[in-house]
């Protein structure tokens, strides 16, 4: 098992404590001079902080995984054209423009990274989190995707074929996992229950229908 | 260019160590790094790609040691002092010295929920046909730009083929540097691990990129 303490130095959390004050005044002064020169509207800031704390986040990709799991012809239409499916219900806009559906299988799974920035599904996704944009995953998801899937608690059949996607132009990529067994009971409020982030971006698997709640 | 943030399959960065129950914000500057990158993009003045050649042009050990939010602070500075809006001074001094220059735009709250529902499309109509078509062999090109691409060095001059045609979308290399959208078709190219990776590569690997047409050539 890898943890924090195994390797501290090169932790994401360190950095980010060692320059917070830094940092901080760093942001303070641009936020300062903007407000001062009237370019930016403080407001806006808090708008759109308040659109990706509550209102864009990963329920949103789940209701799309769900209903893919229940309608076929919902899956279907995700297969050939994921951006309007997607947008059927509402989910449309920034970094989420262009999007692709990925299913796993019994014989494949995939993961979804972007190697040279943070390319992310925000309209399904929300906003990355820090370990998707930080170079240890960056650097070692297409070179040891079942190392990498390892420090999840994530452990495939060897013969399963991995499927890697590096999203390095304008399309976005929201992994629908394999439906647990043990769910034909279940509607789409229930089965989106089971739909976690990290089951979206490959890094996990849906819950099993036990695991629920 | 091959900067820093070209991370794919370097070693010696440490594990993953994803954190249970994330919070989408660990400090108040991060909100404020948002909101701020976002706002001031909405300026028009620069494009997607040009921010993202502003943050891969960071020194290495800056762009390392960085969290993902310092990093988009430190490519909104450049970006705001290159384009005239901000000067080196005023960011030293955290007060307004200059007027500087007007923005086409500036986001105001009511415009948010709008302005995130629209995004910003970058599809654009190709002026000609795909030369490749779905499981076409090509082989990546090889070249090392000091300018924007979208190309990772691990996969540049290694075969693969094509799964599918994505439609043609404005070309980053040529966008970034103010050379004009000049769309191309989009491709989604896959290899095998062992292409990639040669010796000791797991066998059930394959990676895929969405390359655009002209990083690409026939076998």
């Amino acid at each position: 098992m890898t943890s924090h303490s195994d390797d501290g130095d090169h932790h994401d959390h360190d950095h980010h404590d060692n320059h917070f004050s830094a940092v901080q005044a760093r942001v303070k002064a641009l936020e300062t001079v903007l407000t001062q020169k009237g370019l930016i509207d403080p407001a806006a800031i808090d708008a759109i902080v308040d659109t990706y704390e509550t209102k864009i986040g990963p329920r949103n990709g789940a209701r799309v995984v769900a209903k893919a799991w229940s309608e076929p012809d919902f899956a279907g239409w995700l297969r050939s054209d994921a951006t309007a499916a997607i947008a059927s219900l509402g989910y449309t806009g920034r970094q989420g423009e262009h999007m692709r559906a990925v299913f796993n299988t019994p014989e494949t799974h995939n993961l979804v990274v972007c190697t040279l920035c943070s390319c992310y599904p925000w309209s399904v996704l929300g906003l990355p989190p820090v370990w998707y944009k930080a170079p240890p995953y960056r650097s070692r998801a297409v070179i040891d995707p079942r190392g990498v899937l390892d420090e999840f608690g994530v452990t495939l059949p060897d013969t399963k074929k991995i499927r890697v996607w590096d999203s390095t132009a304008e399309l976005r990529y929201i992994v629908i996992p394999e439906r647990p067994f043990g769910t034909e009971s279940l509607d789409q409020q229930a089965l989106a229950d089971l739909v976690t982030r990290d089951s979206m971006i490959g890094t996990g698997l849906a819950k099993s229908a036990g695991e629920a709640r | 260019m091959n900067g820093a943030q070209d991370l794919g399959g370097q070693h010696g960065m440490g594990p993953v160590a994803p954190e249970k129950d994330e919070p989408y914000f660990h400090a108040e500057w991060e909100k404020r790094a948002l909101g701020l990158t976002l706002s001031c993009g909405a300026f028009g003045a620069w494009t997607i790609d040009e921010s993202r050649h502003a943050r891969e042009s960071l020194a290495p050990a800056t762009y390392l040691s960085a969290s993902y939010y310092e990093i988009w602070i430190r490519g909104l500075e450049i970006l705001l002092k290159r384009h005239g809006f901000i000067s080196a001074a005023e960011l030293a001094a955290g007060q307004m010295l200059d007027n500087g220059r007007e923005p086409k735009r500036i986001l105001t709250a009511d415009m948010v929920p709008g302005v995130l529902a629209k995004g910003g499309p970058c599809d654009r109509p190709a002026p000609d046909q795909p030369l490749f078509a779905a499981g076409d062999p090509v082989r990546t090109k090889n070249f090392n730009p000091e300018t924007h691409t979208r190309l990772p060095r691990y996969a540049r001059a290694k075969k693969g083929f094509i799964e599918a045609v994505q439609g043609s979308f404005v070309f980053p290399d040529d966008n970034a540097h103010g050379k004009g959208e000049n769309p191309q078709w989009v491709y989604t190219v896959v290899f095998d691990g062992e292409e990639i990776w040669g010796e000791g590569a797991d066998p059930t690997l394959t990676v895929s990129i969405d390359a655009w047409e002209s990083y690409l050539e026939r076998v």
